[in-house]
């Protein structure tokens, strides 16, 4: 017996049972490919005491190209977090609470990368 | 729906084995990599603040508790970056034999800790 959940139009286009098809999928690999050099980037930085002190932190943060890479960063990260986050509400949270848990775990992941961006861009447009 | 009938997954009703384990340790990580984002975001805030918020974020990331707060984290990351390459890889339809999966899941833990380590060796702080 064969359980039809999609119907056949929507079948063929192969969209799913929601019409999101593979966006969540899809979105989830890309940021992962993305991550992949950027927190190599960030932890080698790191490491080379680019956050030794105040002074050396925001000098290396002001930089274009690293502030760049850390708006990144957080954009990838956050959104890799939330997509993640809330595979885990689906299939562990049984109840109603589900859609609450996924509602706050993606404006909580949306407020966490627009507060880091603005610090980045606070010490990047720093006089 | 039905609430007293039981929900997958029942990971008790098997026995730990190098792939559930991986698998577990991947979604793990991603938890603790996720508070790890809003720690770099408070962190960075910290630094947006001045040299004393700054101070402070460091004075708590570098003690002992703090330590070893990130060193999970590191580890943490290592594990799940290392992981993931490892599930593109599948995405891309390779990598499926048995001896496969079980020489993936054994790379990464070496690859991973290995990582981690030299990262925390190199460390300057």
């Amino acid at each position: 017996m064969t359980i039809r959940h999609i119907p056949p139009f929507a079948r063929a286009r192969g969209l799913g049972a929601a019409g999101h098809g593979t966006a969540h999928w899809w979105a989830q690999r890309v940021s992962a490919a993305g991550l992949v050099p950027l927190v190599l980037w960030f932890a080698l930085a790191l490491a080379g005491g680019a956050a030794a002190d105040h002074a050396k932190l925001v000098a290396w943060l002001a930089a274009p190209l690293n502030s760049g890479l850390m708006i990144l960063l957080l954009m990838a990260g956050f959104h890799h977090a939330a997509l993640g986050l809330q595979v885990l509400a689906e299939d562990y949270i049984h109840s109603g609470a589900r859609f609450v848990a996924v509602a706050a775990i993606q404006l909580a992941c949306f407020a966490g990368a627009v507060f880091g961006i603005a610090s980045v861009l606070r010490v990047a447009l720093m006089p | 729906m039905s609430h007293r009938r039981p929900k997958s997954p029942n990971m008790q009703n098997y026995r730990p084995q190098l792939t559930s384990v991986l698998s577990f340790g991947h979604r793990l990580s991603g938890v603790a990599l996720s508070l790890g984002a809003f720690g770099l975001a408070g962190w960075l805030m910290a630094g947006a603040s001045g040299q004393d918020a700054f101070g402070s974020a460091q004075a708590l990331l570098l003690s002992v508790p703090g330590r070893i707060a990130l060193f999970l984290v590191t580890l943490a990351l290592f594990y799940h970056l290392c992981n993931g390459v490892r599930h593109l890889v599948w995405d891309s339809g390779r990598g499926f034999e048995l001896r496969a999966i079980y020489a993936g899941g054994w790379t990464v833990v070496g690859t991973s800790l290995i990582l981690a380590l030299a990262l925390w060796t190199w460390w300057p702080a």
